[in-house]
């Protein structure tokens, strides 16, 4: 599973009179808070120092691909907002994408500016909770999370309101969205939303300059852009690396041509874990923009197009991808006549951007590697799928 | 270059003031807080927790509208089993993604609340230690007898029976439907008598098309006899 991209360094164990000394391996995992999830890391130490390190994955593998491929279209639906269910929403939209390739359902304009709205909420409260786990995994314990778990559970709780459930929200349908949304609820997302920027202003004031963070994210994990390119990593790591691209901007996906924003990205080659922090950092103002607007715009009407009743598409084959707050998130779907689809695949971005970790941690020291590892941003139930 | 550590302080000075505001301000406060309601009050917020048996999340105003637990079966009348909506034509037993539902089909048909002859589900059980509320069921009922509850004291002692619940267990009045959900029940119930109209007038209309067809073959047929009756004089 190690990239070919890098080797290890040879080294020379240092002898000193009849004391041998050797390499130290270390399993970090599979449960082991860093990591968040069931995840293994053999590390080989050299003191302090990372000289390999291997990532082991698949203890949460539960089958998702064969099982959708055993049952119906929709039935997946809510099986994909456990793919990296912090997430569900964008899940479900670029599942509801490829599905809607395959048949070419019209989606209706409330749709699909509730679709964004859901979207960009979601990239909020992944980028929020990311930095507060990333934060966490620096060593400030608690207190950085739990303020970016509060803001984040006003989100909740909207998605509550228009889904009925926090984080398996199970709402995009082939077509359009489950319900529509509740009276009231775009002018509660309003007023959450006008107020993110406060809190941001003050999580900034509380963590961008903090010297300790500077010192143990600055240089740390550099990824370069070469790399990142050739790795096929996506996201706000890509674009941490160097890399303006953005599938928002590349695919226009649903209506995202319609909204004025700006996608961050640094212009220099370093890649470090500071630089990913603060890639996200940006990145949730610039939803904010996003769901300005789309509030301001949003129309009103049906909320799900002329769906067939029963979903059986005609023997084709869908790709379609969406930028998900980690990265590209595709589904690839085969039809083959039949109610259930012949192959169905999932790209998922938290393994891909995985693959790299080895490269990023080689010569660093072990505490980076759990700093490396948070600056991923990975969820295991994307992993392993 | 400012003064090395400066950034720490403006970090402390936002975590003290957050430690002074959350005596203040609920929002800043990160974890829900229960301790103020009174004693036999009703929830009123998002995340207050229900504390008597029976007492609903609907209570707790705007956020559950579209809350949902697990399913529960509905009824129209006061007997619960003489008015099941459900038909068991079992649809939703094959298209929930976990496969949790079990049903068994009568082998005799019984009236419904309409009055219509039905099958009716000998055994529905739902597993909901399987279930993942996912709400795939009531999408693809027909009949609209099958909606999510929003009932989440579920606890049992007994880990191997006490999550199966049995029909008796999944059955509930519209009413009950109406007081949890009162938004999607209205919804639901004004779709259904909308489905209904439009079923009966079309009936009517087709019963109307027969008898003027019908009207329309007696009158050809009587001119139809009289040239007969014509052509044999
Ligand atoms: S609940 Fe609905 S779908 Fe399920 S068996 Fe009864 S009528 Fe059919
Ligand atoms: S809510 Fe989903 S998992 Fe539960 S019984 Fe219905 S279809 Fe099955």
């Amino acid at each position: 599973m190690s990239s070919p991209t890098a080797t290890a360094p040879n080294y020379e164990l240092i002898q000193q009179d009849g004391l041998e000394t050797s390499l130290l391996e270390v399993s970090m995992g599979p449960h082991h808070p860093s990591t968040h999830g069931v995840f293994r890391m053999d590390v080989k130490l050299d003191g302090e120092t990372v000289v390999d390190l291997q990532p082991v994955f698949g203890y949460l593998h539960r089958n998702h691909e064969k099982l959708a491929e055993n049952m119906s279209y929709l039935a997946s639906m809510p099986f994909t907002d456990r793919l990296d269910y912090f997430n569900s929403m964008t899940n479900n939209w670029a599942y509801a994408l490829a599905a809607e390739k395959l048949v070419e359902i019209e989606v209706p304009e409330r749709a699909e500016y509730l679709r964004v709205i859901m979207a960009e909420l979601t990239r909020l409260v992944n980028h929020i909770s990311l930095v507060g786990f990333f934060i966490n995994d620096l060593g400030a314990l608690g207190t950085p999370l739990l303020y970016a778990f509060r803001e984040r559970e006003k989100i909740m709780d909207l998605f509550e309101q228009a889904s009925g459930a926090r984080m398996m929200c199970n709402y995009f349908r082939f077509g359009g969205l489950r319900n529509d949304v509740p009276e009231g609820w775009l002018d509660r997302t309003r007023e959450v939303v006008d107020r993110f920027p406060d809190f941001l202003d003050e999580y900034e004031k509380l963590l961008c300059e903090n010297e300790i963070i500077l010192s143990r994210t600055q240089g740390v994990g550099c990824l370069s852009r070469d790399l990142a390119i050739s790795a096929g990593i996506t996201g706000p790591m890509l674009r941490a690396s160097g890399v303006n691209y953005d599938i928002r901007k590349v695919d226009q996906y649903g209506i995202y041509n319609r909204f004025k924003f700006r996608v961050p990205y640094t212009d220099d080659d370093v890649g470090d874990c500071y630089d990913r922090f603060m890639i996200r950092m940006l990145e949730m103002r610039e939803s904010i923009e996003i769901l300005k607007q789309a509030l301001r715009d949003i129309p009103g009407g049906d909320i799900i197009g002329k769906a067939p009743k029963i979903f059986k598409p005609k023997p084709a084959e869908a790709y379609a991808r969406v930028e998900g707050p980690k990265g590209e998130l595709g589904f690839y779907l085969i039809a083959d006549g039949t109610p259930k689809p012949y192959r169905y695949r999932v790209r998922p971005p938290s393994l891909i951007n995985l693959t790299v970790l080895r490269d990023m941690c080689l010569s660093q020291k072990i505490a980076d590697a759990v700093v490396i590892l948070g600056s991923i941003d990975i969820v295991l139930g994307e992993v392993d799928r | 270059m400012t003064l090395l550590g400066s950034g720490i302080f403006k970090g402390m000075a936002v975590t003290f003031r957050n430690f002074v505001g959350s005596y203040f301000h609920r929002e800043r406060l990160p974890t829900n807080d229960y301790s103020w309601r009174t004693e036999g009050s009703l929830p009123q917020h998002a995340g207050d927790y229900p504390k008597e048996e029976g007492e609903q999340l609907r209570d707790t105003t705007t956020v559950t509208n579209y809350s949902r637990n697990f399913p529960m079966l509905l009824h129209d009348g006061s007997e619960p089993m003489d008015t099941i909506r459900c038909v068991a034509c079992q649809i939703c037993e094959r298209s929930c993604p976990p496969q949790c539902i079990y049903i068994e089909k009568s082998t005799e048909k019984k009236e419904d609340s309409s009055g219509k002859m039905q099958f009716y589900p000998a055994t529905f059980d739902i597993d909901v230690s399987v279930c993942m509320s996912c709400q795939i069921c009531v999408e693809v009922c027909p009949f609209d007898a099958i909606v999510m509850n929003s009932q989440f004291e579920l606890s049992t002692p007994n880990r191997f029976g006490g999550l199966l619940l049995h029909q008796g267990d999944l059955l509930k009045s519209n009413d009950y439907y109406h007081k949890i959900h009162p938004e999607e029940a209205a919804a639901r119930d004004k779709r259904i008598a909308d489905e209904k109209t439009a079923k009966e007038a079309k009936k009517k209309a087709a019963a109307e098309a027969a008898k003027k067809k019908a009207e329309a073959k007696a009158g050809a047929e009587t001119e139809a006899g009289d040239e007969k009756k014509e052509v044999a004089e």
